[in-house]
Formats: structure tokens, C-alpha cells, sequence
């Protein structure tokens, strides 16, 4: 089905409208299978709304998004689409991992019940052969000895690594990660973004929102950066965190530096 | 809790120590006062109780008799089924009412507004009456019932409390929904759930936290709003113990009976809320498993 062999995400004329604002402005995205790309930008300029647009957590009022493929939202049939129904736009989602800047981890449930959750209830696979799994997934975060414990019980860095995990149960084809380190002390951040070095480094695909200027320039293959809206600039992180053209990409990497 | 506002250890008090000068701890005069004034209170009414004219010999023997033993099962099992209908009802109007379908949410408006607008004791004769309206229940053709058949006291009661129950657990499960984050949603969306899944597996379950207090109140409410029932012929414990009395004349020892049983019904219930209250917090208390 996809368009080109090694383009997985394709968003066009992503727009998408709160009221009388324009979060996303016509965005345009390209993402090929295994590349890292990060989004930076300024408070309120739209990166979380565009993971929420890719995941379909939010539907964008024009524009269209395509996932390995398949157009998010609906099922083209010749030249008509027909909306899809909420249990079609869940199947779809199970594409994309996400992980938020404030964990959401399930509360009621134990470390390793957050990551079996997907597998047993959504995928339907059998418990035994999924637990094992979820307990092989919590020793690659670091957290095999924290499988009982509910994520009251968890620092944030671990709860964002049992996150983490919960993502990559469902096996998705991509991974959105929502400014996943802002939430959490300085001392804790290594330990998530090295988690998300060692996904890097095995080829998954990641959209990453970030304020770690640092971590982008090591991992990322490529740099946006967004500003009301709108993509202003982009480029491979030597480009665009180093020599960037645009004196609003300048300006927010100062301050960010600052 | 009361550890922590025992009086300080006076060894320790700074004041002592650093002055050498003898402490008199606070005098509690109120407390005492207030004491023996209830200890008073408790004696005369224990007093007038035992020289009034109660038979307290008639209360123990119809304490276990049978028709108060059937009454008070049927009573039980009233609750218990009431109760069930109630929370079904309330969730399911619960969910409408925050549904972004229209016509579901006026539908489930319009329930909550009616059956908490109208006594429940009218509304259970409306449903014992219900054969005044409709002689026959059915689908024409298919099958059909004669009302009286269907609506005995039993169903006329379930019916009423268990409807009037709906409206209210509604709101309550409603609060319950939305004091859950937002977030939790999305996380769930975020592995492919769809809505039913969600509501069931992520949102109810830590919704229970906030539902549970109120609906255990309410369940202990239940217990005693089925003695409503009794104008409707159904034959709860107040209904027994007042066919027991038109027939003795003891009316104040079954009175006291059937207070006795409810009390000791309630009071296990609340024991019940207490570590069902404990089990839902889970996840929360941190340390504790
Ligand atoms: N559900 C919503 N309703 C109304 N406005 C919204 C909603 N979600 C986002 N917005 C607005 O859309 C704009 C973009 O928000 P978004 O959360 O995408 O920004 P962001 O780049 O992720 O910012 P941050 O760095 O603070 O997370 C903001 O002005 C925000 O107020
Ligand atoms: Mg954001």
C-alpha cells in the first residue's frame, strides 16, 4: 500500500483549529521507516497537537495523514473516503506507540499489569506467552525488579520507563514521544533518554518532542522546528541547532541554551 | 490520629526543661461536664424504658420468630437486587449522559429529572398500579402478559427502587467518570482501546474510588427505603412485624424487633464499605499493597 518503499508517516496540510486559533497551520511531515526525528519549538506553537493529530487522539479539520500506508480516519474506496467508526480509528492507532510528558501510567494496575494491558485486553494474546514478553520488556528499561509495584510506588524516571514499555508491548511501527523528560528532576532524565538511545539505535521509528538540545544532536537524524503552527525550519540537527537559518530558530535556541 | 493529638510528652517540653518550673497540664472542665450530662441523659432513658410498658420478653421471642426471619430476607434480598438494578441503571444513564450523542443525553436527563422529581413512595404505587394503565404487558402478537400477573409486589417494588435508585447513582458515578484524569484516557487510546474498553478496563475501575463511599451510603439508605414497600403489600421485615402487631397488639416490642434487625444489618454493611473502600484505594496508598 505505501506510497514509497521507506516512508512510513506522510501528514499534508495538516491543519487543526481550537476555536477561533490555529494550533497546526498546513503542516507538512515526512518520516521514513527508521529515522529519528525531533521537533522543538516554543510553548503553545502545536508539537504536541501534531503527535496528537498523528495519533488520532485529535482529528485534524483539513489535511491528511498516512501511516505505512493507510489514511488516517478513514477507508478509501476509488475516489469516495468513508469516516471510519471508533473501533476502526482504535485498530489503526495500534501503529503508533505513544508516551506523554506525564507518564499516564494506569493507576490501578501493577508496573507489569500496565504493559500486559494491551496485549491481553486489545490484542488478545494469550496471558503466559504475554507476560513473559511484558517481564523481558521491563528487564530492557531497567525495572525487572519493579513488576509488582503501582506507579505510586514508582519514581517518574522508572514510571516513565514502565511507559515506555507499555508503548512497545503492542509492537507498533513508530513511536511518538511527547516532551517524555520535561516532567521529571535532572537527575532522573538520563536513565529515560538513555532507554530511548538504545530504541534509536535498534531502528525504531521516533517522532520526538524535546527540549534536550543535547539528546536531539546525538540521536536525531533530523531537527523541526515549529513555531505557531507552522514548521519554520528543518534540518539535520548540526544544521539546524548550529547554523540555523531562521532568526526565530536562533532566538528559541538561545533561550533554550540560556 | 488520635496518637497524634495525645498531650506532648512533658519530659520533653521545652518549656519544662529550659525553665525547671513545674508544668499543670490544661484542665478539660468542658469534657467532664459533658460526660456526666450524657451518662445522666443515658440512665433515664434507660430507666424510663425499663419501667415503660415494653414487654421486653415479647421482643426476644419474636426476635427469631418466622415471619419476622422471612420478612427480614426479603428485605435483604431487596436491597441486594434494588441496589444491583440501581448501579446498573446508573452507569448506563451515567455513560449517556456524558455521551456525545444528543438524544442519549436528553433521554438520560429526562430520567434523572423525573425519578428524583417524585416521591419514591408514589413512584411505587404507580408501579404497583401499573395495571391501571396497562391491562396487558407485551409485544401484540408475540407474547402478552396480564399486569397483575407481572407486576406482584416484588417487581413493583424492585421496579420503584430500583429505577428511583438509577437516578441518583447516576450523578454519583458521573463525578466518579470525571474525577478520573484525562490523561488515563488518552494513555489507553494511545494502545489501540477502543471507547467500551476503555470506560470498562481503565476508567470505571479507578472511578470505583469516588463511587464506592457514596454508594455504600446509599446501599445502607436501600436497606431501610424498602420498608416504603410495605404500603405495597410486600412483605419486608416492617410489614411482618406490623402483621404481627394488628394481630397481638404488641405494637412498640415489634417495632423494637424490626429496629433491632436493622440495625444489625446496617452495621454489618458499614464494616463491609469499610474494606471494600480499602480495596479500591489501591494503587493510591503509596507503600502499601
Ligand atoms: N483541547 C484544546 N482546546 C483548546 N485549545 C487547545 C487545546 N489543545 C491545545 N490547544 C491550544 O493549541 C495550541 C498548541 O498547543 P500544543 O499543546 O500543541 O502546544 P505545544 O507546542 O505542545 O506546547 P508545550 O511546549 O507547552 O507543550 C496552544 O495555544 C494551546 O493552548
Ligand atoms: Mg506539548
Amino acid at each position: 500500500m505505501s506510497n514509497s518503499p521507506s516512508s512510513l508517516v506522510k501528514g499534508r496540510g495538516i491543519t487543526k483549529i481550537f476555536g477561533a486559533h490555529r494550533a497546526l497551520d498546513s503542516v507538512d511531515l515526512d518520516v521514513s521507516r527508521g529515522e529519528v526525528l525531533c521537533i522543538i519549538g516554543p510553548s503553545g506553537s502545536g508539537k504536541s497537537t501534531l503527535l496528537r493529530c498523528l495519533n488520532q487522539i485529535e482529528k485534524p479539520n483539513s489535511g491528511m495523514i498516512r501511516i505505512d500506508g493507510d489514511l488516517a480516519g478513514y477507508r478509501q474506496k476509488g475516489e469516495v473516503l468513508f469516516e471510519l467508526d471508533d473501533r476502526a480509528i482504535a485498530r489503526q492507532r495500534l501503529a503508533c506507540g505513544m508516551v506523554f510528558q506525564r507518564f499516564n501510567l494506569f493507576h490501578h494496575m501493577t508496573a507489569l499489569q500496565n504493559i500486559m494491558e494491551g496485549p491481553v485486553t486489545v490484542l488478545r494474546r494469550r496471558k503466559e506467552e504475554v507476560r513473559k514478553g511484558a517481564l523481558k520488556l521491563l528487564d530492557r528499561v531497567g525495572l525487572s525488579e519493579k513488576a509488582g509495584a503501582y506507579p505510586a510506588q514508582l519514581s517518574g524516571g522508572q514510571q516513565q520507563r514502565v511507559a515506555i514499555a507499555r508503548a512497545l508491548a503492542m509492537q507498533p511501527k513508530l513511536m511518538l514521544f511527547d516532551e517524555p523528560t520535561s516532567a521529571l528532576d535532572p537527575e532522573l532524565v538520563g536513565e529515560v533518554l538513555n532507554v530511548m538511545r538504545d530504541l534509536a539505535a535498534i531502528g525504531m521509528t521516533m517522532i520526538v518532542v524535546t527540549h534536550e538540545l543535547g539528546f536531539a544532536r546525538e540521536v536525531a537524524d533530523r531537527v523541526i522546528f515549529m513555531d505557531a503552527g507552522r514548521i519554520v525550519e528543518t534540518g539535520t540537527p548540526e544544521e539546524l541547532l548550529s547554523r540555523p537559518s531562521e532568526q526565530r530558530t536562533k532566538d528559541f535556541i538561545a533561550a533554550v541554551l540560556s | 490520629m488520635s496518637t497524634d493529638r495525645a498531650a506532648p510528652d512533658r519530659t520533653g517540653d521545652p518549656a519544662a526543661t529550659s525553665t525547671g518550673l513545674r508544668i499543670v497540664p490544661r484542665r478539660h472542665f468542658g469534657r467532664w461536664l459533658a460526660t456526666a450530662l450524657i451518662l445522666l441523659a443515658l440512665a433515664g432513658i434507660i430507666r424510663a424504658f425499663a419501667v415503660g410498658q415494653i414487654e421486653w420478653s415479647i421482643v426476644a421471642q419474636f426476635l427469631t420468630a418466622r415471619s419476622i426471619m422471612n420478612g427480614l430476607l426479603n428485605t435483604i434480598v431487596m436491597a441486594v437486587v434494588a441496589m444491583a438494578l440501581g448501579i446498573g441503571l446508573g452507569v448506563l444513564f451515567a455513560v449517556m449522559v456524558m455521551s456525545s450523542n444528543p438524544v442519549l443525553r436528553a433521554s438520560a436527563n429526562g430520567y434523572i429529572w423525573f425519578f428524583r422529581g417524585t416521591p419514591l413512595i408514589l413512584q411505587l404505587l404507580l408501579w404497583f398500579n401499573l395495571a391501571l394503565v396497562f391491562p396487558t404487558l407485551g409485544i401484540p402478537g408475540l407474547f402478552e402478559f396480564r399486569t397483575v400477573d407481572v407486576i406482584t409486589p416484588f417487581m413493583a417494588t424492585l421496579l420503584g427502587l430500583g429505577i428511583n435508585q438509577g437516578a441518583y447513582t447516576a450523578e454519583v458515578v458521573r463525578a466518579g467518570i470525571l474525577s478520573v484524569d484525562q490523561g488515563q484516557t488518552e494513555a489507553a487510546q494511545a494502545i489501540g482501546m477502543a471507547r467500551p474498553t476503555i470506560l470498562r478496563r481503565i476508567v470505571l475501575p479507578q472511578a470505583m474510588r469516588v463511587i464506592i463511599p457514596p454508594v455504600g451510603n446509599e446501599f445502607i439508605s436501600m436497606v431501610k427505603l424498602t420498608s416504603l414497600a410495605s404500603v405495597i403489600q410486600f412483605s419486608e421485615i416492617l410489614r411482618n412485624a406490623q402483621t404481627i402487631y394488628f394481630a397481638n397488639g404488641r405494637v412498640i416490642e415489634l417495632l423494637i424487633v424490626a429496629a433491632i434487625w436493622y440495625i444489625i444489618v446496617v452495621s454489618i454493611l458499614s464494616i463491609g464499605q469499610f474494606f471494600l473502600e480499602l480495596r479500591f484505594s489501591r494503587g493510591y496508598a503509596t507503600g502499601r499493597r
